[in-house]
């Protein structure tokens, strides 16, 4: 399965109007908001399991599953820790972890 | 007595003290909470009316329109895309003269998703026959709804009270609690002379061709002019027993102002403080609320603009296309009778907070503009 | 008018905390707003709520931007959000945690002011240790550290805001308030 991206880390800067379209789309918005400030448990991938299904990167609420060198990664300044990729992982692949203070 | 409550509180308390009868709503954010309490309210036995869960805002007003048709007083509230959604019924409720009081807690419409505050919802059912009331406090949400009460089912015609979403919805503020013994005899119960009777059939909204249809609408502005006097009475009276008093505008230290904010909302209330400040540093300007847009209290604005060198209005909704709707009603108004420059401010769209400084930034930019001026959108990123 | 932002997350209670306060000072004999930042709560995500407490009703409807006091509910949204944003000079910061004051580097503008809530919630059962319910407590230390509100009125607002546990509340705002010196 090939699945394409298109500007996966490209920042969205918005200044104004004359950046934004006409209507409210493409905003960025979920880029600008780090989510990753809400979470209180920490999923970890573990790769030995893993078989590249992607569904963890298709069912994350946040832009927090990147697909990198074809392999989920998690990106900590989004992720929310609200377990939905651990919850769906057809492998169980997906474990957690507390965060300390 | 004097509590604390939210704004939407009020408005459940306000509803209860009334003795509203049928209760017909559907949730949405941020009217929720006014239904949630009132459903509460009757859960407890504090309220003995009907609450009906509908599916959707046009069942709610539907509803409501045919439990007013019956004689019941009807209370709803809603906000935004619930707002607009009712359109149809609206009208109906309008044309069939039913006093309903309805809240509508201004929300910006979507998209893009919002619910913060704007007054595009309730401006958008401008003429569909109800009168419309926009509070600026907890305690004038509560207050509008026994007067709405009081004004409507005298002049049968329903009203819609509208105040700003969180500014005042989610916003804790002491408000006063009269006593239901005085709201029983301010606000005695409905007995309409026409209503839906098993034991007195009688026809409703019957085909209505050009030999009366013609009429019924003028009896309806007919009705919206009497309005005017009856909601300054309804204010009075409400006066005599509470202390506070409510018109359809409410001018502050206008008497001798250079120049005239035009507000309305809870921006109204920031602009009083802005108001004192400028006026602090030397400016003389005050600020006329308008507090009820239909019927349009123009004879009473012109009482207090007449005389006045500049009216600068600050507008929290846009008609596209042209401008905002409180500055093309006021610049209307002002036509054949008085030559005051007016300035037309956009504000505050989609819940943008709009701060004292802001105000004054506006209330300056006028002081120093002599020319009407197109459109100025304050603090519009470009 | 005093104005007092109110540092919490999303389930914590921040926003009924603000209303305990101006409850608080309401029945205190002042005039009061109190709401929360409007936008949508999400557990865990960092929240805001204010109070505004005068002398005459409030009139100003806008958002607080510029406090003379602010809350922290929870220590770790130190390391998260700026929580000395818009403070005015001299303002004052209370915390709720274990640690003194001095363990906090907010810069030498304000006083900072720190009482162990979660202890005290803890202490008189009110919520578990992963989430105490520290309203009160942090309203009682207020009372004593800016003298608006006296411990009487803190009880009274307990009694008139709050549904249940009344006397617990009540214990936990006194103890807060006899354990922080006053500013
Ligand atoms: S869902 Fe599980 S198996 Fe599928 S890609 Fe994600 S981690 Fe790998
Ligand atoms: S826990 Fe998983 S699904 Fe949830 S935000 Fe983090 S990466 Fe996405």
């Amino acid at each position: 399965m090939v699945i394409k991206f298109q500007n996966n880390d490209k920042p969205v800067i918005i200044t104004g109007a004359k950046d934004m379209p006409p209507m409210a789309a493409a905003l960025g918005s979920m880029l600008q908001n780090k989510t990753g400030s809400w979470r209180n448990v920490r999923p970890i991938i573990d790769y030995d399991k893993c078989i590249k299904c992607f569904i963890c990167w298709k069912v994350c609420p946040e832009p927090a599953i990147k697909i990198v060198d074809e392999l989920p990664v998690i990106d900590y300044d989004y992720c929310k820790g609200c377990l939905m990729c651990a919850e769906e992982c057809p492998k169980d692949a997906i474990d957690f972890e507390k965060e300390g203070k | 007595m004097k509590k604390t409550m939210m704004g939407n509180y009020a408005a459940s308390w306000g509803a209860q003290l009334a003795r509203v009868q049928v209760i017909a709503a559907y949730p949405i954010t941020p009217q929720t909470l006014i239904v949630e309490k009132l459903s509460d309210i009757v859960a407890d036995g504090e309220l003995d009316a009907k609450f009906i869960k509908v599916e959707s805002e046009h069942s709610a007003m539907a509803a409501c329109i045919g439990a007013s048709a019956t004689g019941a007083r009807a209370y709803t509230a809603t906000s935004a895309q619930g707002l607009a959604l009712m359109h149809e019924m609206l009208h109906w409720a309008g044309l069939a003269r039913l006093p309903i009081v309805m809240t509508n807690v201004n929300r910006a419409m979507a998209p893009g998703w919002s619910i913060w505050a704007d007054q595009n919802d309730s401006l958008s059912q401008r003429d569909t026959g109800w009168m419309q009331i926009y509070a600026s406090s907890a305690q004038e949400i509560l207050d509008s709804t026994l007067i709405g009460y009081k004004v409507s089912e005298k002049v049968l015609l329903p009203t819609l009270i509208s105040f700003d979403a969180f500014f005042l919805s989610h916003t804790m503020e002491v408000v006063d609690m009269p006593e239901i013994e005085l709201i029983d005899k301010y606000l005695p119960p409905y007995k309409p002379d026409y209503k839906m009777d098993v034991n007195d059939p009688r026809s409703f909204g019957a085909l209505t061709d050009e030999q009366y249809y013609y009429e019924f609408r003028y009896k309806m502005q007919k009705a919206m002019d009497e309005a005017v006097d009856i909601i300054k009475e309804a204010g009075k009276e409400y006066e005599k027993i509470t202390g506070r008093a409510y018109g359809l505008v409410h001018p502050y230290r206008c008497e001798d102002a250079d120049m005239i904010l035009v507000t309305s909302g809870t921006i109204a209330d920031t602009t009083n403080v802005a108001v004192d400040e400028l006026r602090a540093e030397g400016k003389k300007v005050g600020n006329l609320r308008i507090r009820v847009i239909r019927p349009y209290p123009k004879k009473e604005i012109l009482e207090v603009v007449k005389g006045v060198k500049k009216l600068a209005v600050i507008d929290r909704n846009i008609s596209p296309g042209y401008s905002g709707i409180f500055s093309q009603e006021l610049k209307s108004a002002l036509y054949n009778e008085v030559d005051i420059p007016v300035r037309s401010y956009i504000a505050g769209l989609g819940g943008r907070d709009v701060k004292i400084e802001d105000i004054k930034d506006m209330a300056n930019d006028a002081l120093k503009n002599d020319a009407p001026n197109d459109l100025i959108w304050k603090g519009v990123k470009i | 008018m005093i104005e007092i932002r109110m540092h919490g997350r999303g389930g914590q209670g921040a926003v009924k905390a603000s209303f305990v306060l101006a409850e608080a000072a309401f029945q205190g004999g002042k005039y009061v707003q109190a709401f929360p930042r409007f936008g949508v709560e999400r557990r865990g995500a960092p929240v805001e709520a204010f109070t505004r407490i005068d002398d005459k009703p409030v009139q100003i409807r806008s958002q607080i931007y510029y406090p003379d006091g602010v809350i922290v509910l929870d220590p770790s949204l130190t390391e998260v959000v700026d929580v000395t944003k818009g403070l005015k000079k001299g303002g004052w910061i209370l915390v709720n945690s274990d640690k003194e004051p001095d363990f906090f580097d907010f810069g030498d503008d304000y006083k900072v002011y720190t009482v162990d809530a979660t202890e005290i919630a803890v202490q008189n059962k009110l919520g578990s240790r992963t989430a105490p319910i520290v309203n009160t407590a942090i309203v009682g230390a207020f009372a004593k550290l800016t003298g608006i509100v006296t411990i009487d009125a803190v009880f009274k607002g307990i009694d008139s805001s709050i549904p249940r546990f009344q006397e617990e509340n009540k214990r936990a705002a006194k103890q807060a308030y006899d354990e922080i010196e006053s500013g």
